[in-house]
């Protein structure tokens, strides 16, 4: 079934809600949000896309493997969990560095690996689902 | 309220096991997910319920005001609630594949694997 | 300390990730032998330290226990990480001449270190959330594994693997759920105190009875093992291979943690349930063997029958019979693996596993013969191998404790062990191949043929060495027994050594 309607809007879709998945990261910080939720918004803008348009669009949009992005997703995380050694710290420690200040309080924002490990996570989720999905959509 | 929620436990398993015992994939499916939902329940419920009284500790103080609730289960429940997500989706994957491969749903026609002895 | 206890875990992890990248190139698979060759040097490294402190113990992120997420090895599962490692080394070497192009492209070597991980994460955590955590990892690695490639086969027993597995996580996930809201804790040290005080005890055993089966499915136990003969002779042979030596023996050591450092207060109850399920498991599962007639399918239902004797020390609760269980649990990883292993080559000389239609195997691969004797024999417990020195173990710890019918079970399916062994040596190796093919070593290549003898050679030297001088095995489970088996030390590791991190933690807020 294709619908004209469907695979115009699809297009302006996938934009807004890869920019809102994105906004979901990121507010995750300190607010409901996060990686998980962020990643699956994210997974649904393209199958909205593979149901307008079939999977072989969804993916040729999509360019990489979902595979290939849920592991590299799995390496940014662990990458930001074991980034903990170089200053000597348990693996899995927060670091931090706040630019403008030096705490929550006075900065204005900060650079950390909590924030490295849930982008790491986003991209997980989106490659899973997207993998599962699209080989779903494709067999039916 | 933990009354009522141990009986909703009580009957998500029941239906669970019985769409779980009907020997069809599919309600197989269904079945897990109702008893995983039943399994959240319970570490929810282990947690104690306080409602309307958020496990949040006001500016200045150390301890929440009054009895809250544990907030750790509905951590772990979150825990649980995305790894049954990404189980059942493969599962899901997985049923329908056995249905295009082996064209049964039934449990008992599956036979490919462990095929019947041939009675000599 | 927590790095050394985190890198046979993050290691195949990085492996696995690294060997994904390159799937498309040849490099995919020496990153999986290098990877394995790092965790097996890792593991090394934490055995030494494990033998010199007792119990080594860290955190994640400076949380302190009991909150946050503990990182323990003691004897025990410092030797089974090693044994893992090793293991898997010799199922990467294995997978170079077996493993397709096609499932490389797939991502083979990417789960298999996924589940090496799971596996070693499972073995290493203090904590029972975490426990659940590393169990659903290798489940996942494990899925992807079973039906990589897609036979009408594979998805038949991945149907039934999948469903009884995710049963029995759920169940797991209840009895942590239930454990916590009793307790407020999910630290395993700390449980081991907090569970005594429970006022409900009725109520502890009826969990203890949630952990038995939900463990109890995954060790394959009577009456709880069916997915394992349905699904496990499906995959690749380097798959059944690693699935055989290691996916069961994490159910057993969870069930041994389980019920040695926490579920001990009604030991009359639990462990006397344990005792029979056990004595049913090997005599079921070596009854089930008896039937079959494909090389692994026979070996499947073997793993079931070896579990029971694995249980049954854990069951008996005695020094002796825990130290029979540890000692038996490493030797039958190393036997199982390499009896799986040996079944893959075989089947890929003569043309198949069924034995009605291969043979000859002997006549022309004498070698090969000679290999399957070590273990095949080892399996059934004959002197001197290292299976005899198990089974001496626990038969005399059933003795002890004057479980005459058990012992007798336990004496009685060594001989049937013997009986399936001569069955697969007399068709596979013995008779004439019934279609007149000479199965010989030519009908492979030569670095095929190397990559798949290597580790077989390598593990029959290990089944020899533990066989010949059992001496320093034997006392090492005895010692990993005691530390099972008086958990103050355990406790005191993971909670007394939280109060230097405390004090770190205080340090670096100021």
């Amino acid at each position: 079934m294709k619908s004209i309607i469907l695979m115009t809007a699809a297009r302006l879709l996938l934009v807004l809600m890869l920019v809102f998945s994105i906004f979901m990261l990121l507010r995750g910080h300190n607010e409901p949000g996060g990686g998980f939720i962020g990643g699956l918004i994210g997974a649904t803008a393209f199958i909205v896309q593979a149901v307008a348009a079939g999977a072989a669009e969804a993916r040729r949009v999509l360019r990489v493997s979902p595979e290939a992005l849920a592991m590299v997703g799995l390496g940014i995380a662990l990458a930001s969990g074991l980034f903990a050694g170089v200053v000597f710290d348990p693996p899995f420690t927060g670091q931090w560095h706040w630019v403008g200040g030096d705490s929550y309080e006075t900065a204005a924002f900060s650079l950390n690996t909590v924030l490295v490990f849930d982008v790491g996570v986003y991209l997980v989720v989106l490659g899973s689902v997207l993998s599962l999905a699209l080989s779903l959509e494709e067999e039916v | 309220m933990e009354p009522v929620l141990a009986i909703v436990v009580g009957v998500l398993m029941t239906a669970s096991v019985y769409l779980m015992l009907s020997g069809n994939m599919l309600r197989f499916l269904f079945g897990l997910i109702l008893i995983s939902n039943a399994a959240n329940l319970v570490i929810f419920t282990g947690g104690r319920l306080t409602p309307g009284a958020p496990a949040l500790i006001p500016t200045g103080a150390d301890s929440p005001p009054g009895e809250v609730a544990n907030a750790l289960p509905q951590a772990l429940v979150l825990t649980a609630i995305v790894i049954g997500f990404g189980l059942l989706a493969f599962a899901l994957v997985l049923v329908f594949r056995a249905y295009q491969s082996l064209g049964t749903l039934e449990a008992d026609d599956m036979r490919v694997a462990e095929p019947e002895e041939d009675r000599k | 300390m927590i790095w050394a206890l985190s890198l046979p875990i993050f290691i195949p992890f990085v492996t696995g990730i690294a060997a994904f990248l390159m799937r498309s190139s040849d490099a995919g698979k020496w990153v999986s032998v290098g990877g394995a060759v790092a965790s097996l040097a890792a593991s090394i490294f934490l055995m030494a330290m494990v033998l010199a402190e007792g119990h080594v113990t860290g955190q994640l992120g400076t949380w302190v226990a009991p909150f946050g997420i503990t990182l323990v090895a003691d004897l025990l599962a410092a030797v089974m990480v090693l044994i893992t490692a090793i293991t898997g080394l010799a199922v990467a070497i294995y997978a170079l001449g077996e493993v397709s192009e096609r499932l490389e492209r797939l991502g083979y070597h990417a789960l298999y270190h996924f589940l090496l991980a799971g596996v070693c994460g499972a073995f290493l955590t203090g904590d029972l959330f975490n426990l659940y955590v590393w169990f659903e990892v290798m489940l996942i690695a494990s899925f992807g594994l079973l039906v990589l490639g897609g036979s009408r086969e594979q998805i038949d027993g991945g149907i039934k693997y999948v469903a009884l597995n995710l049963v029995s996580t759920i169940m797991f996930l209840a009895g942590i759920g239930l454990i916590y809201g009793m307790t407020g804790t999910l630290n395993m040290a700390d449980l081991s105190g907090a569970i005594a005080e429970v006022e409900n005890q009725g109520l502890v055993t009826v969990v203890a009875m949630m952990f038995m089966v939900a463990f109890g499915v995954k060790a394959a136990m009577f009456p709880l093992f069916f997915w394992l003969p349905a699904s496990y002779h499906t995959p690749l042979f380097s798959v059944s291979a690693v699935f055989a030596g290691l996916l069961t023996k994490v159910g057993v050591y969870a069930l041994m943690r389980m019920f040695t450092l926490i579920f001990t207060g009604d030991v009359g109850f639990t462990h006397e349930v344990l005792l029979w399920a056990s004595a049913l498991t090997m005599l079921t599962g070596v009854l089930g063997a008896a039937a079959q007639t494909d090389f692994r399918k026979i070996l499947s239902f073997h793993i079931i029958s070896q579990i029971g004797y694995m249980t049954l020390g854990l069951a008996i609760f005695t020094p002796l019979g825990i130290m029979g269980g540890v000692f038996y649990l490493v030797h039958h990883i190393i036997v199982k693996a390499n009896l799986f292993l040996i079944a893959g080559l075989g089947g890929r000389l003569a043309g198949g596993t069924d034995l009605n239609r291969i043979g000859g195997l002997y006549k022309s691969s004498p070698m090969l013969g000679a290999l399957f004797i070590i273990p095949a024999f080892s399996l059934a417990g004959f002197p001197p191998l290292s299976g005899f020195w198990a089974k001496y173990l626990i038969v005399k710890a059933s003795l002890e404790i004057e479980a005459w019918f058990i012992a007798f079970i336990a004496l009685l399916v060594g001989l049937l062990t013997v009986f399936s062994m001569t069955k697969i040596w007399a068709e596979a190796f013995w008779k004439p191949h019934p279609d007149k093919v000479e199965p010989h070593f030519g009908r492979v290549t030569k670095p095929v043929l190397w990559a798949s003898l290597t580790p077989i050679i390598g593990l029959a030297v290990l089944t020899i060495i533990i066989g010949l001088g059992p001496q320093p095995f034997v006392e090492f489970a005895e010692r990993a027994a005691e530390q099972l088996l008086d958990p103050s030390a355990y406790v005191e590791a993971v909670l007394g050594a939280s109060e230097d991190a405390t004090g770190d933690a205080a340090e670096e807020a100021q």
